[in-house]
């Protein structure tokens, strides 16, 4: 690491004791890079085995990397802490601006501990804490006000994050997010009821320093050299043209995407709701996140009538992405892209993350269908495939939550189908509701043993994909280790922090290159170990939380609707995962 | 013929920021200090971006504010900054109506230069560096 560099610093705050210091820890991003490799450390250090998530004891861990503020696309910033919603492992990634303003303001990383007294926004502005009353912004009916009303408040326009919680984070609702930037989340595994179990409304970041490189003609080389390799890649045109939607009607051909709770899966509606359809009838804009050229954000421009007021409209800009478009879209039946952008808004404005929220709703509608809950249940909500009045109602209810139905949606579909049945059809894996790729088994495999059971651990899904596509068998001894090698890689992108669209670009020697500008070396082989050890960490948490990948729940849907890869045989799902757990067993580092 | 930054299409602007980061890296480091141009929301990404740059007046009010001549109007527009001048007031910043000069840490002026690297590095096609022509040229 480079003198003067400030990335070993890390910021802690003490929202019991109103408090904060800056400590110096060079051992943790010279040995871990930063992001995820740091984050998972710090929170060993720092969260206790049997800490109640919701609990002041349950700390919070925003880590960067050492390639933010110098690089292209170097720009995530990683979460990690306890999760409400699994009761393990923690983390979720988000960009914006956070990552560029958390490093710009000097830090690596920056740890929230204890719980505020009363509701309480930080305003973090390089060495100052300051310590803000939120009572009056708390109970605000949108998380977007809450911005709007920062914005206006607090210095910084252009060179600061800012992070706050909707009503679902109040309400703890087990699987709220957090916003950053009005369009980008921290969406999965509950930050957002973490963060209002510590009366933490909203985090203010304004960062605008430079930072040293080692020699800046070389800097600028590689700088050229990943410049004109993301702005020349496909991958750039990919992104920035459509978006992750552009998923949609691949997807629904190959017969991968989600329907109905997984009761089919292709959706006669794909068409109408596509990234194709979404640009052409309401694309309004694109964003980037902080030092990104791709700018993948797409935002839809809704023009919605005044329920009263004749000729009286109102223009919303929403995102929307493809795992919006499957969790609430497909999955709930969906087809109206202006009902499906209208619920879009609510899920939003509640700070609810989506996916859970859709496969939840998802469940419930089939749960009615079926006599396992009562409209008396649901509030009176009657909940159909593709009513978008009755999923906005319900998804404000999640919120309010007036009925033990509702409250136990609050914690996800698990929780749910505990409660009133239907566990066949309860789509979460390892606690995490699934994301829209019925691909085959190695998609699934993917959910079920990423450390936050989610699909971008480890892509299982592009493994399916990829085995269609040359022919290969679904299913052999070698997907589990296909599937391990890629989290593997992905913490080191993780760690440095990479957004995972441009992993094709920062391939070793690439990074290796990038590194020595920070003035750190570090060779494939180190790499990798770094990805390694960093997994083995997260596995190694997971553990002494109490989870058990053996104790890892099937629904029987996904051997029930065919995939693209062929029925799926629970057998030999059951097989990988032994075979995975017996590679997780071995000792931590 | 002198040249000057241009904002050719601003709709375009996607807030990358990546002309900052290009700005500040001709100082030899990285981060967003010391920058001569900035970008910001205009009140909330919704509504998309300003792109604050120098516009190389042809009468800068930032040379007229300037009491110790430490900003030097060029000839053909725009202004070049002396240094040894320099008593960081701040009464050029005042002057400038588009908020186009920044500052330093030391609160001295960071003005544009003109030399077009933040427009190589637009991925969007919103800048450009272009030849100032002027209409009241023949005028004067
Ligand atoms: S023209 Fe040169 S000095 Fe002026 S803002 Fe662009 S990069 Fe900076
Ligand atoms: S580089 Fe271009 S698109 Fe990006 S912020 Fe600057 S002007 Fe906007």
């Amino acid at each position: 690491m480079l003198p003067g560099d400030p990335l070993a610093r890390v910021l802690t705050i003490d929202l019991s004791a109103q408090r904060f210091e800056i400590a110096e820890r060079r051992d943790l991003f010279e040995e871990s890079l930063g992001g995820a490799g740091v984050a998972v450390r710090i929170l060993e250090e720092e969260c206790p085995r049997d800490a109640d998530p919701l609990g002041p004891e349950n700390p919070i861990v925003f880590a960067v990397g050492p390639l933010v503020g110098l690089f292209p696309l170097a720009s995530k910033t990683v979460a990690m802490f306890k999760s409400p919603h699994t009761g393990n492992l923690g983390e979720s990634h988000a960009g914006g601006r956070s990552a560029t303003s958390i490093r710009l303001a000097g830090y690596g990383a920056i740890v929230i501990r204890g719980a505020s007294p009363s509701p309480t926004y930080l305003v973090i502005d390089g060495d100052r804490v300051h310590f803000r009353d939120a009572s009056a912004l708390w109970g605000l009916q949108s998380s977007a006000t809450v911005g709007r009303v920062l914005r206006e408040r607090e210095a910084g326009s252009g060179h600061r994050s800012i992070l706050r919680i909707g009503p679902a984070g109040e309400r703890r609702v087990s699987y709220a997010g957090v916003i950053t930037e009005t369009y980008r989340h921290f969406g999965r595994l509950g930050l957002g009821a973490v963060f209002g179990s510590k009366r933490l409304k909203a985090i203010v970041i304004v960062g605008r320093r430079s930072l040293p490189v080692a020699d800046p003609v070389s800097y600028r080389r590689v700088y050229d050299a990943l410049y004109e390799a993301a702005t020349a890649s496909p991958m750039m045109r990919k992104y920035h043209d459509l978006g992750t939607p552009m998923n949609v009607l691949p997807l629904n051909e190959l017969g991968a995407l989600p329907t109905r709770n997984l009761c089919e899966a292709r959706f006669d509606g794909a068409a109408a709701i596509s990234g194709e359809a979404l640009a052409e009838g309401f694309l309004g804009r694109r964003l980037a996140c902080s030092h990104c050229p791709v700018a993948c954000i797409h935002l839809a421009a809704l023009r919605t009538p005044h329920p009263k007021e004749p000729y009286f409209y109102k223009t919303s800009m929403l995102a929307y992405d493809y795992e919006l478009i499957y969790a609430l879209g497909s999955m709930l039946g969906m087809g109206d892209p202006t009902s499906l952008l209208l619920l879009m808004d609510e899920a939003e404005a509640q700070g609810l993350d989506a996916i859970s929220t859709g496969v939840s709703l998802a469940w419930a509608t089939e749960a009615r269908e079926r006599g396992l809950v009562s409209d008396q249940d649901l509030d009176g909500v009657r909940l159909a495939w593709g009513d978008g009045v009755a999923y906005r109602d319900a998804v404000r209810r999640i919120v309010s939550q007036p009925t033990d139905l509702y409250r136990a949606l609050a914690r996800g579909v698990d929780a749910a189908a505990a409660a009133y049945g239907g566990e066949d059809f309860a789509l979460a894996f390892g606690g995490n509701e699934m994301a829209g790729y019925h691909t085959g088994p190695a998609g699934y495999l993917g959910f079920l043993v990423g450390a936050r059971h989610s699909h971008l651990d480890n892509a299982g899904y592009a493994i399916d994909q990829k085995r269609l596509a040359t022919g290969l068998p679904a299913a052999d001894d070698a997907i589990i280790d296909e599937i391990v090698a890629e989290e593997e890689w992905r913490q080191v992108l993780a760690s440095l922090v990479v957004c995972f669209f441009a992993r094709g670009l920062y391939t070793p020697d690439v990074t290796r290159d990038a590194l020595a500008c920070a003035g750190i070396e570090a060779n494939e082989a180190r790499l990798r170990e770094i990805g390694t050890e960093t997994l083995q960490r997260k596995w190694a948490f997971k553990r002494h939380c109490g989870f058990d990948p053996a104790s890892l729940r099937l629904p029987e849907r996904i051997f029930e609707t065919p995939s693209p890869s062929g029925t799926i045989d629970r057998s030999v799902v059951e097989a990988h995962l032994r075979q995975f757990a017996e590679r997780t067993t071995a000792t931590p580092p | 013929m002198a040249k000057r930054l241009s904002v050719i299409d601003v709709d375009r602007c996607v807030g990358c920021q990546l002309c900052i980061y290009a700005c500040a890296r001709r100082e030899g480091h990285a981060g967003t200090e010391g920058a001569r141009i900035d970008v910001r929301s205009a009140g909330g990404m919704r509504r998309g971006f300003v792109v604050i740059v120098c516009r190389a007046c042809d009468d800068p009010p930032c040379a007229r504010a300037c009491t110790t001549g430490a900003l030097v109007p060029r000839d053909g527009g725009g202004v070049r900054w002396a240094a040894d001048q320099c008593t960081a007031c701040g009464a050029c910043r005042e002057a400038c109506p588009f908020g186009a000069i920044q500052r330093d840490s030391e609160d001295h002026p960071l003005v544009c230069v003109y030399c077009g690297t933040c427009a190589r590095y637009c991925p969007h096609g919103v800048l450009a560096l272009e030849e100032i022509e002027r209409s009241d040229d023949a005028a004067r």
